[in-house]
């Protein structure tokens, strides 16, 4: 233990204001990055989820039209 | 020889596998950057004319030569990618920037917040400062490229081939302080099998180093394998894989 008392380490012999602007930037962005890239990756997955459920209502939708053409267009036919 | 490698350049294989080893990259970084930044913070004596402004160095440093270490891994991701098109060198490539590009910005902060007191000034235009400032530069000009084409291919091709060039900086950085007179000290830990330090400031630099370094792995693999997911987000394993997840 380098120092005596709460004051003193919080001091850090004078320097106290660029130390602990060193260290306080430091955990800031890191803090900043990790919790960014976490983010990122949820959304990530949310988009593609999103747009898989959009392509199976799409299908789905496709289907159900041609469904109804193929059953319509023979008895307009005849 | 190298050949239980190949599986490894398909993007399902990759991603399950840099799975197992994030969390083990995650337990590390907690475990050595506590112990570390509590030793440099508490334990580590004070240096005899900087007095406690030392303990800046053990933010300082790391993030110095992380930043460009992390350069070095992305230009060889460059180079495979360009060499052997590998969209896995590219995802990772385009991983690693931002990482790079913060960890540069640490050091340039910590640096000046270093200098001010022991220097008296913030910043000057020497060679040290000046090139590591290009290098952010050079991290924020590969991100944009990374960002600025709808097509991955061609954006990872452009990116990559800026990477290259700035690779020039590189050793310019790490010899600026011998080539031309500078405010810049000298390395202190780099100098192979003799450290100019004692023990007790150097074991604490140890853990920081090596708590940062595990920091940057477990950043990488995150975003590398957002990369890897955002790239393939039609393949059929991706499709299953999110179907799970979201449910």
């Amino acid at each position: 233990m380098q120092f005596d008392s709460i004051n003193a380490f919080l001091n850090m012999g004078g320097y106290a204001f660029y130390v602990w602007l060193s260290y306080g930037v430091s955990a800031f962005f890191l803090i900043a990055l990790l919790l960014s890239s976490k983010a990122n990756n949820q959304k990530t997955i949310k988009k593609i989820a999103q747009r898989q459920k959009r392509d199976l209502k799409l299908r789905q939708a496709a289907k159900l039209q041609n469904e109804q053409t193929t059953t319509v267009s023979p008895e307009e036919e005849s | 020889m190298w050949k239980w490698l190949h599986p490894y350049a398909k993007p399902e294989v990759t991603y399950h596998f840099t799975g197992k080893i994030l969390s083990w990259f995650a337990y590390l970084t907690t475990i050595f950057l506590s112990i570390g930044i509590v030793w440099a913070l508490i334990f580590a004596p004070a240096d005899y004319q900087q007095g406690e402004s030392f303990r800046i160095f053990y933010l300082h440093v790391p993030a110095a030569s992380l930043s460009m270490g992390i350069y070095v891994g992305m230009a060889i991701a460059a180079l495979c990618s360009l060499v052997w098109q590998l969209r896995l060198a590219d995802a990772s490539a385009a991983a690693m920037a931002p990482v790079g590009a913060v960890f540069t910005a640490i050091a340039l902060i910590t640096g000046a917040a270093w200098g001010k007191p022991m220097w008296g000034t913030w910043w000057i235009w020497d060679a040290r400062l000046t090139s590591e400032l290009l290098l952010l530069f050079l991290y924020l000009g590969v991100m944009a490229l990374h960002n600025a084409f709808e097509d991955k291919t061609l954006a990872g091709k452009a990116a990559a081939i800026l990477t290259l060039v700035g690779v020039i900086n590189i050793p310019i950085i790490k010899y600026s302080v011998e080539w031309w007179n500078t405010l810049h000290q000298g390395a202190t830990v780099s100098k192979l099998g003799k450290p100019s330090m004692t023990m007790d400031m150097f074991w604490p630099f140890v853990f920081c180093f090596l708590g940062f370094a595990l920091l940057v792995a477990t950043i990488i693999c995150i975003r590398f394998r957002t990369e890897i997911l955002a790239r393939n987000s039609m393949r059929p394993w991706v499709q299953d894989l999110v179907k799970r997840v979201e449910g």
